[in-house]
């Protein structure tokens, strides 16, 4: 007999959802001069609150506060002060860590699992890592007093809204930097907890300002003459952009960008094993991962055997609403991206490859893809090239260790890949030759502050996390 | 005064470890300081360049899976003949950059020094650079720099050797190979380098050297999409902001170094080297 589970809600009070949001700047929360957006709920297509936007004026107003607080009072300070106030950061984000998780899993629509368990703790621990930094810089390897750069104008996007938003401020502000960051145009609430937090925590004004809107005002950010540092986590289309335009002004920059990572399986993989990190590449945060997963290069004497099993296990996700503890699967964010899967989903099928998709119910309304795999899958294929940004995996095979070196390098990109494998010298041999910033082997999308992350080529440049981390944020 | 008639030598191209002309068929005077003739340098065109990239992308999977202790001893080998070449290349700078033979030759010693220099940093750059990262979890995590690939460089136009070598050696040191495009009006000890390169173990491709126009070469170089990264440092100042908005089309790694030429015979730094490697960090589950 089948076990239904009953439905264990989270209950959506705990998000203390306001009617609207407002910007902040300089210490302040402030209406903004730009057309106020509404933050939906992608799981009900209901609208959560009306959030201001910021103008043209505002980005500069926001820059300029960002520069005197630079100036006067955050650059100057002791590390061991700056410490001290991103330690207060950290603890603040853990002890809301269950208000925020709803409004993050209400706002983007990831399940509350994945909210609670990864992006509000690991966001708090980003806090926590870099605030230990701040005093410590002599010893980081970049010689004796680094100094910041100024003021980083950060954008971020909507698959980790606060998770980014820690990656960007932490590191910027235990290294003396000031901060102005814009969230996503469709997450832009869990952010502005955080200038909440930030404020409660009493940051000096200027030192933290958000600024949500769409893409303008990042582009305004960005082009801002104050504005020292960019930092950029986003598409590669947009990233290209970005650096073209900063081209000739000096500011320095990161960018963190798209993927099409390889999960390639051995022969000799516990195969149990590999097909639940196989599930965890790609539909963890319903694939709305840069890092995710999403060409599985299995070893053609046992792609028949994996498939099976893998069908298996992705027919058991449950989809549906993200408060539901036992969701496993939550909302596609935003209509448009939903449309945009759908695109791509289509072009797999004209293109000849073989699409199995779970038969799981999904709810009438919000917006939902259900776990997609992709057989039959050839290098050409768009599903094989493009970024997807879902739900949906699509399967090559390969014969030899060399065949599967060159396949998954064979992309633009270079932000992750996977191996699995018993055998331990293989996997060193595989890490070694795999052109990405990150690879996990017998293991997927694992993420630490004290552990690098980033992209090679057009995945982008600089790292967050760890040690190397910083250099984004130091004049070095 | 002896009567015999020196031998001249024809300068050429350096590409994947052969010595072409340009396929161009192109040539331009090389004068020394004041003036007079010194010899024809080939004038690559944008052929010659794609050619170059093609030369240091087939290079760099050998290079960059070399031993760091083998690259090390290859790039000191590349030392010990540049000192045997130590009369030849002080002729070569104190005409070329009009400096006296004093003054040139210990540019000269410079240079080989700082080859040294790099040499000892191959097996040393991923200790300092990497890391064991503590993660909060069952996992042994670890990161270490790789090369990021093949790396387009506009040498620096003033100093023609102890500038090249310079902006050069940080590259092979870490693993990444060379496309450079030498001093425009200085290239003559750039193509006697190639000749030591040549002589030295450094395996072919993995620098090529290109004598020519740099306001010609250096779009082809920045918007190629096999380039990963590019010095800027040699680019006219006109074309600076061009060539790093191209640049961007394949998010290429771009070393913004100021216009004005640094004193080169003061001690560097290792952010040379930090600009050529990509951090990997590799994960893998601890338990039984």
């Amino acid at each position: 007999m089948t076990w239904e589970y009953a439905p264990a809600p989270e209950s959506r009070a705990i998000a203390n959802l306001k009617p609207s949001y407002r910007m902040f700047v300089d210490g302040q929360f402030v209406e903004g001069g730009g057309e106020p957006l509404k933050s939906i709920n992608p799981a009900t297509e209901e609208v959560l609150a009306e959030v201001s936007t910021a103008s043209a004026a505002d980005v500069d107003t926001a820059v300029k506060a960002a520069r005197r607080a630079q100036d006067k009072l955050w650059g100057k300070m002791p590390g061991a002060e700056r410490a001290k106030y991103i330690f207060r950061i950290a603890r603040m984000i853990a002890e809301r860590g269950r208000e925020l998780a709803v409004l993050e899993s209400l706002d983007n629509g990831k399940p509350i699992r994945e909210s609670r368990d990864t992006d509000i703790p690991t966001a708090s621990a980003h806090f926590f890592y870099h605030a230990g930094w701040a005093d410590k810089l002599d010893h980081a390897g970049f010689g004796p007093d680094p100094r910041p750069l100024g003021v980083a104008g950060q954008v971020i996007p909507w698959n980790f809204p606060l998770l980014m938003a820690a990656w960007k401020i932490a590191p910027a502000l235990a290294c003396g930097n000031t901060v102005v960051l814009k969230p996503a145009e469709t997450t832009p609430l869990t952010a502005l907890v955080l200038a909440e937090i930030i404020q409660q925590a009493e940051l000096p004004p200027g030192v933290v300002n958000i600024l949500p809107g769409a893409g303008e005002v990042g582009a305004g950010l960005v082009n801002h003459p104050g504005v020292q540092k960019v930092a950029f986590t986003g598409s590669t289309e947009v990233g290209k952009l970005i650096q073209a335009s900063l081209a000739g002004t000096g500011k320095k920059l990161t960018l963190e960008l798209g993927g099409k990572a390889a999960n390639i399986v051995f022969d000799d993989a516990p195969l149990d094993q590999a097909v639940e990190g196989i599930v965890n590449g790609i539909f963890f945060n319903q694939g709305h991962v840069c890092c995710a997963g999403s060409r599985l290069l299995v070893q053609e004497s046992v792609a028949e055997e994996l498939l099976a099993k893998l069908h298996k296990r992705v027919a058991t996700l449950r989809v549906g609403d993200p408060l539901d503890k036992n969701t496993d699967v939550g909302a596609i964010n935003s209509r448009e991206q939903l449309t945009k899967i759908q695109e791509l989903v289509a072009s797999g099928e004209e293109e000849g490859a073989e699409r199995w998709t779970s038969s799981c119910p999904l709810p009438d309304k919000g917006f939902f893809f259900a776990p997609t795999v992709f057989a039959n899958v050839s290098q050409a294929m768009r599903i094989a090239r493009e970024e997807i940004f879902g739900p949906v995996l699509s399967v090559l095979t390969f014969r030899t260790p060399d065949e599967a070196v060159a396949k998954a390098n064979n992309t633009p990109y270079g932000l992750s890949a996977g191996v699995w494998t018993e055998k331990g010298s293989r996997i060193l041999w595989m890490a070694n030759r795999l052109r990405s910033g990150v690879v996990w082997a017998n293991t997927f999308n694992r993420f630490d502050p004290a552990a690098p992350f980033g992209g090679y080529q057009e995945s982008g440049f600089g790292r967050e996390g760890g040690r190397t981390g910083l250099e984004a944020y130091l004049d070095v | 005064m002896s009567d015999r008639v020196t031998v001249s030598k024809t300068y050429k191209l350096y590409l994947g470890g052969a010595f072409p002309r340009s396929e161009s068929g192109r040539t331009y005077p090389v004068t020394d300081s004041r003036g007079k003739f010194l010899a024809n340098a080939a004038q690559a065109s944008r052929k010659d360049a794609r050619d170059a990239v093609v030369a240091a992308r087939s290079a760099f999977g050998k290079w960059s899976g070399a031993t760091a202790y083998n690259r090390g001893q290859v790039l000191y080998r590349v030392a010990e003949v540049l000192e045997g070449r130590r009369d030849q290349f002080t002729a070569e700078v104190a005409a070329g950059e009009g400096v006296p033979t004093k003054r040139a030759q210990s540019l000269v010693d410079a240079a080989i020094d700082r080859w040294v220099w790099y040499a000892g940093w191959t097996d040393k750059i991923a200790t300092v650079l990497g890391a064991a990262n503590p993660v909060a979890g069952p996992y042994f995590s670890f990161s270490v720099p790789e090369p990021t690939g093949v790396v387009a460089v506009l040498a620096p136009q003033q100093s023609s050797l102890l500038g090249l070598v310079s902006v050069l050696a940080p590259v092979l040191a870490v693993g990444s190979t060379a496309v450079v495009v030498t001093s425009q009006e200085r290239p003559l000890p750039a193509i006697t380098l190639s000749e030591v390169l040549a002589t030295s173990d450094v395996p072919g491709g993995v620098v090529n050297l290109l004598t020519g126009h740099t306001a010609e070469l250096a779009p082809w170089l920045a918007s190629h999409a096999d380039v990963n990264a590019l010095d800027l440092g040699g680019a006219p100042a006109e074309l600076r902001t061009d060539l790093e908005r191209s640049a961007a089309g394949t998010v290429k790694r771009v070393l913004r170094n100021p216009a004005a030429e640094p004193d080169w015979t003061n001690r560097p730094d290792i952010s040379r080297l930090r600009a050529y490697v990509e951090t990997k960090t590799v994960w893998h589950p601890m338990g039984v």
